[in-house]
This record gives C-alpha cells, structure tokens and sequence, in this order.
C-alpha cells in the first residue's frame, strides 16, 4: 500500500480481497469471519475491501458498516507504524497502567485511541487484557510485549523507534 | 482412522514413556525438560528458551534429554518457566542464556541452584509441588496444562484421553450420560451457575432436526485468563466433551466461538481438530460406531458483549453480537432457530473426568450446593499472580494470602474483585468467605468466569467503580435503554466524583440508577453492570463521602485530589526519585530534601514506588 497511486492501491485491494473471498461461500454468516480476514491482511477494512465484500454476500454496505464498528478488532482507519497497545485489564489497571495510557497520549499528543501522529509513525490503543497478568502492567509496540512496565520504560521505547524511523 | 483397541494401544505404548511427567522421583534414564508456552511465558520469550535448549542439546550431543512445549503451569509471576521431570525441578525467571546451565545440569544430574524458584517465605524450593502455591490447590479442569505437550494427540492419549469417549459410546446411552452429569452436581463455570445436568436434558428433549454444541470460549472479562490457558493447554479435552455433549443431546455438529485475541488458543485447537479428525475421534462413524460429529472454529472480534449467549449465537450467525430477549431459550431456540447446548470452556473440561471416575467422586468435592472446583485467574496486587485451580468452598483468604501470598510491598488488603465487570468488589471483613456460587452472591458479588483481582490500600474504590464502568459504557451493545445511557449516566457521575465536583446528592443518584438499571436491562450483562458501583456503595461507601464533602481521595489515585509530596524529615536526598521521574519534575541537591514541581507532576507515583525511605506520599 506504499504505492503513491491512489488507482493502483484500491486495485490492489480489490485483487487481496477477492483472493480472500474465495475461501468463502456466499453465506451471509460468512461475514465476521471474512471481516477478520481482511483486518488481518490489511491491519483495517478499507473501503474497496467493503464494496466487494458487499457484492459478494449481498449484504448492504450499511450493514457491513454496522458490524464493523460493533467489533473493537475491526478498524476502518490504517494504524501507525508503530502501534502502541496499553493493557487496560484490570489486573495490570490495579499496577498502574492508566499512567502509561496517559503518558502515550501526552507523548504522541493524541487524544483517540485509534488516531495517528502526523508522520504516521505511531497510533495507540487501549486494550482490555492481553493475557500477560502475570507481567503486569503491560503495553505492546507492534508485536513486542514489555512486561513489568514504566513510564520510563515507555518514553525510552518511544525515544528509541522515533529517531529509527527518521533515518 | 482409528479403532477404540488401536487407541487404547497408543495409550498404553505412550503412557508408559510420559509416566516420568507424573511419578517424581521415578528413576528414569530418560529427562524432560518442560517449558511453559502459554500466553504470559511466551511473552517472555519462551519460544526462544525452547529454541536454544534444543539447539544446546543437539550440539553437545546429550543422549535422553527432551525439550516439551506445554500450556501453563500456573505460576505466571514467575516466568518464563522452565521444569525437569521426574525430579520436578523448578527454574523461575528463566533467561535464553541461562539455557547452557540448564542443559549442563540435566546432563550431570545436578540442578542450577541460582535458578530455583523461592517459595513466599524466601527459601529455596526445588520442587513444583513444595512451593505454597500449589499446596491447597486441585486440579481436575487444569489436569493436563503444564504437563502434556498439547500439539501431540498422542500426549493427550495417554492420560486418559478420549477414554471417556469410548467409554460413553461403547456403554453408555444419551439418558444414562445425562444422569451421570447431573449427579455430579456440575454447575455452568461462565458465570451464571446453572445445573448442567438440566441444560444438557432440555437441549436432549428438545424437538428438531438439527442441533448444535457450542463451545463459549469468549472470555472477555479483563484480567481473566482460564478458558484460555486450558485452550492453550490441554484443547483435546474440550474436543471430547463437545463431542460426548453431541451424543447426549443428538447434535451432530459443534462450533467453538473463540476470541481472535487468543492466537495460541486457536492455533492449538486448529491442530487439535485436525488431529482428532485423522484418528477418528471427529467426522464420520467415530471410532468406528455410528455416531458422528465434528466441530468448527468460529472467531470473535472483540465484544465483551458476544461471552453472553445469545449475543454469542448472534455473531456466530454474522451479525452484530446484540442479545436475544430470553424466553425463548437457546436450548429450543438456539444457533440458526435450532436447538442448542452452550457451555463455556472450563465446564466442558470437567466431563470428562465425571465420566471417567463417576458423579459420586465430583460430588464429595466441594460444598453443599456447589460441586467441583473451579479455576481462578489470580491477579493484581498479590505476589503470585497465576492460575489456580481450588476446591468450592476454599475461601477468599486462603486464596489470597496461602495460595496468593498476600499483598506485596508491604501493603494492605483492601479488596478482592470477582466476576469482573459483572461482579462486586469484597472487603476485607468478607475474606473468610467460602467460595461458592451462593455465598458470593449474598455478599453482593458473583462467581463470574473466575477472575479475582486483588487490591490494596492504594486503591481508590471509587476510581476503580468508574474503572469497570468505563468498561460498561465502551462494551454496551446498545440494544436497550437502561445498558445504553443508564450506564454512560453512571460514568459521568463518577467522573464528577473523581474530579472533585461530586455532591452527595450524586452519590444517592447512583443508587437509584444502578437498581433501575439491574431490573430493567435486557441480558444478564447489563442486569449485572451496576454490580461493581453497588458493591462499592455498600462496603465503601465512606470514600464516596470523602470525595463529595472533603474532596478527598484517601488512596491518593484521584488526581484531581492528588498531591504528591515528598516528606522533608524523611527524604535522605539520594536523588533516586529525581532519577526516575520522567518529566523531571524534581529537584534538590544530594543529601538535601528533595522537592516536586506540582506544575509539571504528571502525578504518575513512580517517585512513589522508587522511594527506598517511603518519604514520598501521595
């Protein structure tokens, strides 16, 4: 999706989708698991994913667009390059992760979970539980868990990929 | 495919080669070397642990030496995990370069002393089974995690797998499997608590066609971990009580609804499925009779809302996972109109174990009205934070402080959680409650799926209410009014009260709303929703007073009413706090009194916890 034209991108999109939708039948109870498809391979649903999606099952668009903001995995915006994930399960809530929430928001100076910086490096969610309690708090970048968490720990890992992803 | 003699064969051949993971002490030639892959020692990076263990072996060439992949042995707080069996050695906080010593020492017949995990007291335990943890503690639902490798069938064989299968298809019918479990006394472990002898006998008498099994493992409660781990551990055991519910009730298909957030989960069970299907155990005339079954995998996409069943039903059908209004019940009315059995993870993985050893067995465990034990994701201010499984009736406190080890950093007990969301907070004055679906009831929480948070004195309780409702709001599904907007009305007053700006007239609100909110939700998530505001009101309901009339927040977690100060008669000036603080926000000289900046204090209490002398407070 780094091509700069905006045709050739949505074609590409067109071309993965159907590729997906042929592992299907034209079932509509077909379409959560398709959606988690497409979120996996595109990391959002994008909207050409959408429309074919919606010629396949016969499904309106309105309805697609209902389930996909009814689930929290399914997101209809691109994420950062690198996406912050801040456990909010109680367990590591109880060991202090509302202060590493906060201190992502202040640092990446957005306010919505979901939302990218400007340069598109860097977007955060708040996620309930990542299964690690035993670690807790926790916070992800990308696939990296850090365990036992500080804001400290936070604002080096920040350090660390805003100067790599300047070179 | 296989035949019930050529299973039983495996079982003998293998059983015979694994009796090392369960007879400590055997002398044996032969040594395994375990090593946790559940979700919390696989963050820790036990994948690469197992990688370099091998890697070792096989480069010094070390004769009778295994490296196994295994689910979770409960103790999270002390991974990555590694264990030798027979000898039961116990390595904690394991390292990929600590893998060398293990290696040598499994090699010499010695242990890593510096490696061996310390028990609550300090002291140096060498065995599994000697550390406090596991003492009070039975397992039945986590027979297998942490000792089978659960991507090998032939693992899950030996101990007793898909014994009880057999047994069913070859001596038992439908009533008489039926009969069985309701004798046991077994009780629905999502939360609820119903008979599953009824259940499965309503689903059985129902008239249709076609029927379902359905599997809930969408546990959405944050910071509960049970369905998952035994997914992760021991997944042909759901497998096998899914298909001995299909023969009960007469369905022939079973769907297990899993989180998409639990990517181990759905790997082992994909393997899982593929593995029953080749040997029989699924598809087709299982094992060679004329019964037939198979089970898919559908995937959640996170909504708390989808653990509740007919929301569950919902989103397996495709849609938006909105609960039914309930009659009609899922046993008549079910998945695609048709009658169906929905169980959640782990009380499908006491079936088998019923069948195998008898409803009279289950049955002395336990108490009165609750049978069994059940499995508790441990977790927050406690210094064992892990899984444990107990018999009904263990109380909170033994929990807590024998199993848990009590409340670390020298802290008090405030609160423990159960239930979740959906559940109530259970003071101190509650802690020699028995564990029972009654008597949790009574003191204003629940069993819930299992997850129990402990909290302590640092913990604002009003904080922690708007905590759960924040959860409340995101997650309603927004079908009825009450869970819709009474619950986002509950938020705001607690918002209000955590920024300083309560009256207590707001506290009386709260009240109201929440009892009109229990009545008046349409499934059992919104009627519970109120839970975690109600259980506060009651046993804390001074601190909500503080809050409103003093503005105060005596856990220091508001920080609206939050100043963190350093004490100038304590603080020795070592500069610790000033090192730490990630805005800077500190200053003095060394050996001086140090002093914050309130303009730049993010209030984030890592000064706090950094202070060696305790001469910061909030």
């Amino acid at each position: 999706m780094e091509s700069n034209c905006g045709n050739c991108a949505a074609l590409k999109v067109q071309e993965e989708t159907l590729k997906i939708l042929e592992n299907y039948p034209r079932e509509k109870d077909k379409l959560v698991a398709i959606l988690n498809d497409v979120q996996e391979r595109f990391g959002y649903v994008p909207q050409q994913a959408q429309e074919e999606i919606s010629k396949y099952l016969n499904v309106p668009m309105a309805e697609i667009y209902g389930v996909i903001t009814f689930y929290s995995r399914f997101t209809l915006k691109p994420k950062g390059k690198y996406n912050i994930s801040v456990c909010m399960g109680t367990a590591c809530f109880v060991k202090g992760s509302q202060a590493i929430l906060d201190r992502v928001k202040d640092r990446l100076k957005i306010e919505k979970a979901g939302d990218v910086t400007a340069d598109g490096k860097f977007s955060y969610d708040d996620v309930r539980c990542v299964g690690a309690c035993g670690l807790a708090p926790v916070f992800m970048i990308n696939d990296e868990v850090y365990g036992n968490a500080t804001v400290k720990m936070l604002d080096e890992a920040i350090d660390k990929y805003s100067k790599e992803s300047e070179e | 495919m296989k035949t019930i003699e050529e299973i039983n064969q495996i079982r003998e051949a293998k059983r015979k080669e694994l009796d090392l993971r369960v007879n400590t002490g055997l002398d044996s030639r032969e040594k395994h070397i375990l090593v946790c892959r559940g979700t919390g020692c696989t963050s820790s990076k036990s994948p690469k642990i197992i990688e370099e263990l091998r890697r070792i072996i096989e480069e010094k060439n070390i004769p009778n030496v295994r490296v196994i992949q295994t689910g979770c042995f409960g103790l999270c707080s002390k991974g990555p995990i590694v264990i030798v069996r027979p000898e039961e050695t116990f390595y904690s906080h394991v390292k990929v370069e600590d893998c060398e010593a293990i290696v040598d020492a499994v090699a010499n017949g010695t242990k890593v002393d510096r490696l061996l995990a310390k028990d609550i007291d300090g002291s140096v335990v060498e065995r599994l089974n000697d550390l406090t943890f596991y003492k009070k503690q039975k397992r039945i639902a986590l027979q297998n995690c942490g000792v089978i490798d659960p991507e090998e069938i032939d693992e899950y064989i030996a101990f007793d797998g898909y014994k009880a299968l057999s047994k069913v298809l070859t001596e038992m019918t439908p009533d008489s499997v039926i009969e069985e479990i309701s004798n046991s006394g077994l009780r629905g472990r999502g939360g609820a608590g119903f008979p599953m002898g009824k259940k499965w006998a309503f689903v059985k008498m129902a008239q249709g066609d076609q029927k379902y099994v359905v599997c809930n493992a969408d546990e959405g409660d944050p910071g509960a971990f049970m369905d998952r781990s035994i997914l992760e551990g021991d997944p042909h055991c759901i497998l096998e009580a899914m298909t001995i519910a299909g023969f009960s009730v007469g369905a022939n298909q079973g769907y297990i609804y899993v989180r998409a957030e639990y990517p181990i989960a759905v790997q082992r069970l994909k393997i899982a499925i593929n593995q029953a299907r080749e040997y029989g155990l699924l598809g087709e005339n299982i094992l060679g009779t004329d019964f037939s079954f198979d089970i898919d995998i559908r995937l959640g996409a996170g909504a708390f809302v989808c653990g509740e069943e007919t929301a569950l039903l919902e989103s397996i059908e495709g849609k938006r996972g909105q609960p039914r209004i309930k009659p009609p019940y899922p046993a008549n009315v079910g998945l695609y109109g048709k009658p169906t059995l929905i169980n959640n993870v782990e009380t499908y993985a006491n079936v088998t174990k019923i069948i195998l050893n008898g409803a009279e067995w289950y049955a002395s465990i336990g108490t009165e009205t609750s049978k069994g034990t059940k499995v508790f994701a441990l977790g927050g201010n406690v210094v064992n934070v892990g899984l444990v499984e107990v018999p009904m009736g263990t109380t909170l406190r033994e929990i807590v402080f024998d199993i848990g080890g009590g409340i670390p950093n020298g802290r008090q007990f405030k609160a423990a959680q159960t239930g979740g969301p959906s559940g109530g907070c259970i003071p101190a004055e509650h802690l020699d409650t028995p564990i029972d679906y009654e008597s949790l009831a009574k003191i204003g929480s629940m069993m819930g799926s299992g997850g129990l948070i402990v909290m302590d004195d640092s913990k604002c309780m009003v904080d922690i209410a708007k905590f759960y409702l924040d959860f409340t709001v995101s997650e309603s599904c927004g079908k009825c009014t009450p869970c819709r907007i009474g619950t986002k009305r509950m938020h705001e007053i607690l918002t209000k009260i955590c920024e300083g700006n309560g009256t207590i007239e707001d506290v009386e609100k709260l009240d109201v709303l929440a009892n009109g909110i229990k009545k008046t939700a349409i499934c059992g998530l919104g009627q519970s929703a109120p839970n975690p505001v109600l259980s506060t009101l009651k046993y804390f309901r001074d601190e909500y007073v503080e809050h409103v009339s003093e503005q105060k927040c005596r856990a220091g977690s508001c920080k609206a009413l939050a100043n963190i100060v350093i004490d100038p008669e304590k603080c020795k000036g070592c500069g610790l706090c000033k090192r730490n603080c990630p805005v800077n926000a500190i200053t003095g000289e060394i050996k001086q009194p140090h002093v914050i900046d309130q303009s730049i204090c993010i209030k984030c209490g890592t000064c706090v916890d950094k202070c060696p002398f305790k001469a910061i407070s909030k």
